[in-house]
């Protein structure tokens, strides 16, 4: 496989780093070289793989590296230093409002987990003895609001749905009532599948952020996505204003370089990850796994551990 | 809108800001291939072979740099038997790719393009596992006006699709389209359970033509290649289908598939109506890649 054929070449880069005493700006080069090779197999966008790189350039060919007494290890702690800072260190967690009921809202591109992830988000929330609603707002997909419903019947939650006769806005201002009136304190909205670049659809989220005020707009981002994340992040982000992230299909054999270019142009965390199909195959995000598994190489982390 | 300009005629901007072709020139190039996921093996491969026809044909013209490199693309598209087989009837399709791609629309789109040509088309909801799944094609079946075979949620594909062959045949049915569910390509039990599909279809319809079709999502990234691997090694893949191009991805992975694997891509989607669903054309594809026209989609250039 030729993932693993890379991170194999990266290490051996890595670890030849590693044994020598001296750094020249070549050795450095050709490291860097290597690094953003991995980056770039691993989908991190092309622009965050090129800041990456200038950053831990700058730094490796630095006073700090060169004054180091084993300048190669110190090369390798700054990579992940760097890698680190860029992913987050820290889990990030979900936040609630002060005042219920608490309002999250599924965005993202067609396919990339909505539905499957609010199932996921409330069962994760009643385990917290949480009473969540879920909301049918995808009026659009053939099936979408079945689908929510065989969800919310596997774990057991009202699921809140008005055909898809009506508009969106409109379902989600019921559906607040509605948790309120039977006291409810969580609500989830499923929202339907949309590019970033559909000025009408993009609007509707607007309009039903302006109607509900969600205490979080999460986005949902396939991990297999390629070099386009970037630019569905930045739309989204910009258009929507999103508070957090949710890795989907951590399951596949991806190595997931679209977390980075999400982090790197929102800023925002990502917050759980789906691994799997199943509901009950979520959980929280952690971003110090990602970087490693991004670069593909959990013995590069004990090399810098050693360091 | 704003966006969508961007993304646009970046090789116009590159080409109109560069006198002559130097370094930083092929540099850029580099950088506009891998941001439309072609993949960095690929990139250099293309890279290296333009500057060898550079040197061959002696230009110094950025805008023919601009042809050889579109038709080195165009060259690597065009493998393969692009046409979809289904002639003489009868014929199974059978639609398989990882989760969310667009397996069920691209049927609910292809049984519309078989109608248009005024073919019988019956449809199997081999998707039995996703919450949902069977309902949503039984509504692609409404809108086109075509029987749907299902069974209940949970149950055995392999059983959906034996029933599906012989209402076929008792209806005298000219294209059966199946649906399978999501899986990745890594899960060895999903995949097992597609080679039984794969081997019922053989064993009930030995007379019929097979198109296999792998789905792929354009806005995968180099994992794609991962999926038409593995998918290949369980089924006998025929074609490519490359959805969600109206999109601002590019697809640019399938030019590493169709090279390593030579299966050719014969359709892609465009959007998530009915219609939605064209042939694939390597040029307007390899035009939109280099973003040449002043509509950065690659759906803008290649509606016909
Ligand atoms: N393997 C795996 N599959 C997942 C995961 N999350 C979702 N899926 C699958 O991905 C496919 C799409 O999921 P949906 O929840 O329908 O996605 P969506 O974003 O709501 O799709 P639209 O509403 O059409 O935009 C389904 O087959 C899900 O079962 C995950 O973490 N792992
Ligand atoms: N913009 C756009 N959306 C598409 C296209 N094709 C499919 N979609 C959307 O992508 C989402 C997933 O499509 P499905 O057809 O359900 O995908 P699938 O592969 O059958 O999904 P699973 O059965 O869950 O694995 C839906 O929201 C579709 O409307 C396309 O060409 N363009
Ligand atoms: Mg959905
Ligand atoms: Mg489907």
């Amino acid at each position: 496989m030729i993932f693993e054929g890379l991170s194999e070449k990266l290490q051996n880069t890595l670890s030849k780093l590693k044994s020598k005493g001296k750094l020249t700006e070549k050795d450095v080069k050709e490291a860097m070289r290597e690094v953003k090779l991995a980056l770039l197999e691993a989908d991190v966008n092309f622009k965050v793989v090129k800041d990456f790189i200038k950053r831990v350039s700058d730094r490796a060919v630095g006073d700090e590296v060169m004054e180091s007494l084993t300048p190669g290890q110190h090369v390798i702690k700054i990579v992940n230093e760097e890698l680190t800072a860029l992913m987050g260190s820290s889990q990030s967690k979900l936040t609630f409002s002060s005042k219920p009921p608490t309002i999250y809202m599924m965005v993202g591109l067609q396919g990339s987990g909505k539905t499957t992830t609010c199932g996921k988000l409330a069962k994760h929330l009643k385990k917290q003895q949480k009473s969540p609603l879920l909301v049918a707002c995808d009026i659009y997909r053939p099936a979408a609001i079945q689908q929510l419903k065989t969800v919310g019947g596997q774990v057991d939650v009202p699921v809140f749905s008005m055909g898809d006769g009506t508009s969106p806005v409109h379902i989600s201002k019921a559906a607040v009532e509605h948790a309120n009136r039977q006291g409810l304190d969580t609500v989830i909205i499923d929202t339907a599948g949309r590019l970033h670049i559909d000025e009408l659809l993009m609007e509707e989220l607007q309009q039903i952020k302006a109607a509900v005020k969600p205490q979080e707009i999460l986005l949902v981002v396939d991990s297999m996505t390629g070099q386009d994340a970037v630019n569905v992040a930045e739309q989204f982000h910009e258009q929507i204003g999103i508070d957090g992230v949710i890795l989907t299909k951590l399951d596949g054999d991806t190595r997931g370089g679209a977390a980075l270019s999400v982090r790197a142009v929102t800023q925002k965390p990502i917050k759980f990850a789906g691994i799997g199909e199943k509901i009950d195959e979520f959980e929280p995000f952690h971003p110090d796994r990602m970087a490693s598994r991004i670069l593909g190489m959990g013995d590069m982390l004990s090399l810098i551990e050693k360091a | 809108s704003k966006t969508t300009k961007e993304f646009t005629d970046k090789i116009d901007t590159l080409i109109s800001g560069y006198g002559k072709i130097d370094e930083a020139f092929y540099d850029e190039l580099e950088e506009i291939l891998i941001t439309a996921d072609l993949g960095f093996d690929i990139t250099m491969e293309l890279i290296e072979s333009l500057r060898e026809k550079v040197k061959e044909v002696k230009t110094d013209d950025p805008h023919q740099v601009k042809v050889l490199l579109k038709e080195l693309i165009i060259n690597i598209l065009s493998t393969g038997n692009r046409e979809l087989q289904v002639e003489p009837p009868p014929a199974v399709v059978l639609v398989v790719g990882v989760n969310g791609v667009g397996k069920t629309t691209t049927i609910g789109k292809l049984a519309h393009y078989f109608k248009q040509q005024h073919k019988e088309v019956m449809l199997a909801a081999g998707d039995t596992f996703r919450a949902g799944a069977i309902d949503q094609l039984e509504v692609w079946g409404q809108r086109n006006q075509v029987p749907v075979i299902r069974h209940q949620e949970g149950s055995d594909p392999a059983a959906v699709i034996f029933d599906a062959i012989h209402s076929a045949k008792a209806r005298n049915c000219e294209i059966l389209i199946c649906d399978t569910a999501g899986r990745l390509h890594n899960k060895k039990n999903l995949m097992n359970e597609l080679g039984k599909i794969f081997r019922v279809v053989d064993r009930e319809y030995p007379e019929a033509r097979k198109e296999v079709l792998l789905v792929l999502d354009a806005t995968t990234g180099q994992n794609a290649l991962q999926q038409a691997k593995v998918f290949g090694e369980v089924a006998q893949l025929t074609g490519i289908v490359l959805t969600k191009l109206d999109g601002t991805a590019k697809g640019g992975i399938v030019l590493a598939i169709t090279k390593s694997m030579g299966t050719p891509v014969k359709m892609i989607g465009v959007g998530e109506q009915l219609e939605d669903l064209q042939p694939f054309d390597p040029s307007s594809f390899a035009e939109a890649l280099l973003g040449d026209t002043n509509e950065t989609r690659i759906a803008d250039d290649i509606k016909i």
